[in-house]
């Protein structure tokens, strides 16, 4: 599946952890309520420091923000398990983190959930590109561009984690593949599970 | 293979895994909390069906311990979501915060937050209560929705944080699809010198490293230094495994080990079946990365706002002033740490406001009835200035809804016997947070502004 996705960046640095992606006086929603799962949105990245991020991620009083990509630096969602943080994001309409590095539990929650694909640069971007800058992120070329100035940055191939994301996340993905039985009906997982699912950690 | 490796291999059913590896490893022991539980309900109910049954309800733990001592309508109405499917379900381990099954949970305010406002099945924060309700043993594998859930490492088993999906898979499933980890290994000599504690020694190793150091990595703390350490100051150090961004932390289990976990299994009557697996010989172990580290060396060491990598001596600090000090939470919060806490305040006066939240009611109750120097700790904090709450939980920790017990609800600079302090974590986003060992936070507690445990050690 060819992907290309394009849109404003939003960019911040090193160790943006959890909680400033989702403050914790909002874990109190419940993501798998739709209601609550949109209220998340709202919050998406409002635990930035307003010094060093003065331009808001959400506009205030929205679910919904202009940002289609986020661009970062080391550690992007060290901290909690809390899979309310690449829901968050996913809720305000990110659809990708570009960093040079991510959290491991955040890497594997965006993979499991589907939200969003998180992608490794290859050099530090986060200096280079500014919030608002058009850009435009191929999945299949592994490559980030800059649309005014057409300056275009390697990034790292998803591996196996790409076709689960594609399919909408874990669930989707081993459903699609026959690895668990279609929804509502209560399954084990079967046993060519563990040869087929790809590696999402 | 490293002790990880080992577990993984096992769990795998597999005669030996390398890292990177991609492994359906079947799990022993699956806890939520309140924060989580009810997505990862929500979760395993949309994609297994609403009349779907869980994989094993004796192998599923449910600790609500967040957000409970707040008027917050959402954060009540999470604890009742978790006892609904507790019912529905009929699962064996929930440590609800109120007696009643049929109940409903709500903070009465009116009350106060110092006195107990829960039931006898309350358990407290989920890392300091799954070991001592006999949740814990060598050898297995056990996932949760939390990151903290490393500190499980000092049992001898595999022990990380998931996410509510992957949980939800699990409820379903009873198997996840783990990545093998590469192993650093922190080779620990020597003992601790006075005033220095387990805290200390991993503020040290995560300053070592860096904050994102240990990603994807285990970390096997072994050598005789980790031997000599006790069980609760092995908690200590694997619970901050994560602030490394390690997958995982993990001691080797030796007779200390099992007395700890025998004890508790026996008083609480969990399964007492376990097979512990032991470090190889260093030959047949590889590791990306092995130092030694003698503890005799490190002095009082404080994570600086804004992240815990950030390291510097206590005693290089005497210049930030404080506005507050906090002891509590999964890796501050036990008896151990408070009895540290009370041995440097004892017969003092706080100078800033200092909030303790015990981590457990099990807690609570050693703290009221240990004594000191003929007054009970309890007293002995209180009379000190100390704000105790017997209402154990994450609290402020993680900062929680407005009216938490101990929040930081404006700018202003804490330190705190906790585990992290990236920006906002303990609530105000201008506040800075210094993490340190309950010794340091006590003593800085007594003069306002950050301070060397052993300048006021007798």
């Amino acid at each position: 599946m060819s992907k290309v996705i394009h849109g404003k960046a939003y960019v911040v640095r090193d160790n943006i952890d959890t909680d400033q992606i989702i403050p914790a006086q909002y874990l109190t929603l419940v993501p798998t309520i739709p209601e609550e799962y949109e209220k998340l949105g709202g919050y998406a990245l409002c635990g930035l420091p307003k010094d060093q991020y003065p331009t808001r991620y959400i506009p205030e009083g929205q679910t919904k923000g202009p940002y289609t990509i986020v661009i970062a630096g080391r550690n992007f969602g060290c901290g909690s398990s809390r899979e309310h943080a690449p829901i968050a994001l996913g809720a305000a309409g990110c659809e990708a983190v570009v960093a040079e590095s991510f959290a491991r539990i955040f890497f594997r929650n965006s993979v499991a959930t589907g939200e969003l694909y998180p992608v490794e640069s290859t050099t530090r971007i986060c200096e280079t590109i500014r919030t608002g800058d058009e850009i435009e992120l191929d999945l299949d070329a592994n490559t980030l561009k800059i649309l005014k100035s057409s300056k275009v940055f390697a990034t790292k191939s998803l591996g196996d984690a790409r076709p689960v994301i594609d399919a909408g996340g874990l669930f989707d993905f081993a459903r699609q593949s026959g690895m668990i039985q279609a929804q509502g009906n209560h399954s084990k997982a079967t046993g060519e599970l563990a040869a087929k699912e790809p590696a999402d950690d | 293979m490293t002790l990880t490796e080992k577990i993984m291999a096992r769990a795998a059913g597999k005669k030996s895994v390398q890292p990177g590896d991609n492994v359906w490893v079947n799990v022993d022991i699956l806890m939520t909390h309140d924060v989580c539980g009810p997505g990862t309900i929500g979760v395993f109910k949309r994609e297994f069906g609403k009349d779907a049954k869980v994989w094993d309800r004796e192998k599923i733990v449910i600790i609500p311990d967040h957000y409970i001592f707040t008027v917050d309508s959402k954060s009540n109405r999470n604890v009742d979501i978790l006892r609904d499917f507790v019912k529905e379900q009929g699962l064996k381990y929930f440590y609800d915060v109120i007696d009643d099954p049929n109940g409903h949970w709500t903070f009465d305010a009116s009350k106060g937050q110092l006195k107990r406002q829960y039931g006898n099945s309350f358990a407290g924060v989920c890392h300091t209560a799954l070991p001592a309700k006999g949740h814990t043993r060598p050898g297995e594998v056990l996932l949760a929705t939390d990151s903290h859930t490393c500190t499980a490492g000092a049992f001898g088993e595999f022990a990380t944080g998931i996410g509510n999906t992957d949980a939800g898979f699990v409820f379903g499933t009873g198997k996840l699809l783990l990545k093998v980890p590469e192993t650093m290994r922190f080779w620990f000599e020597g003992s601790l010198q006075k005033g220095v504690m387990a805290k200390d020694v991993i503020l040290h190793c995560i300053g070592d490293v860096g904050s994102d150091g240990a990603t994807y990595r285990a970390m096997q703390f072994q050598g005789p230094g980790a031997k000599a350490l006790q069980m609760d100051d092995r908690m200590t150090i694997a619970n901050m495994a994560i602030e490394a961004g390690g997958k995982n932390g993990i001691f080797e289990p030796d007779d200390k080990t099992f007395a700890y976990v025998d004890a508790r299994i026996k008083a609480n009557g969990t399964k007492a079946k376990y097979d512990a697996l032991f470090c190889d010989s260093n030959d047949k172990q590889t590791f990306v990365y092995d130092k030694k580290f003698d503890l005799s060396k490190l002095e009082p060491t404080v994570a600086c706002h804004p992240n815990p990598g950030n390291r510097k001596l206590a005693k290089e600090l005497g210049s930030v002033q404080l506005d507050r000090a906090y002891i509590g939470s999964c890796t501050g919060g036990k008896t151990s740490d408070f009895l540290a806490f009370a041995q440097v305040i004892k017969g003092r006066k706080v100078k800033i406001d200092t909030f303790g939240v015990p981590a457990t009611p099990d807690v609570v109750h050693d703290l009221q009835t240990a004594k000191m120097n003929g007054k009970t700790v309890w007293q002995v904090l209180e009379e000190a200035g100390v704000q105790m709450t017997e209402n154990a939980s994450c609290a402020a920790c993680l900062g929680g809804p407005n009216d938490t017990f101990g929040r930081l609800n404006k700018p202003m600079k804490c330190i705190s016997a906790t585990n992290r302090n990236f920006p906002g974590r303990m609530g105000h986003l201008e506040s800075q947070v210094f993490l340190a060992s309950p010794y340091t936070v006590a003593a800085s507690a007594i003069t306002g502004h950050i301070t060397d445990p052993r300048e006021v050690l007798g």
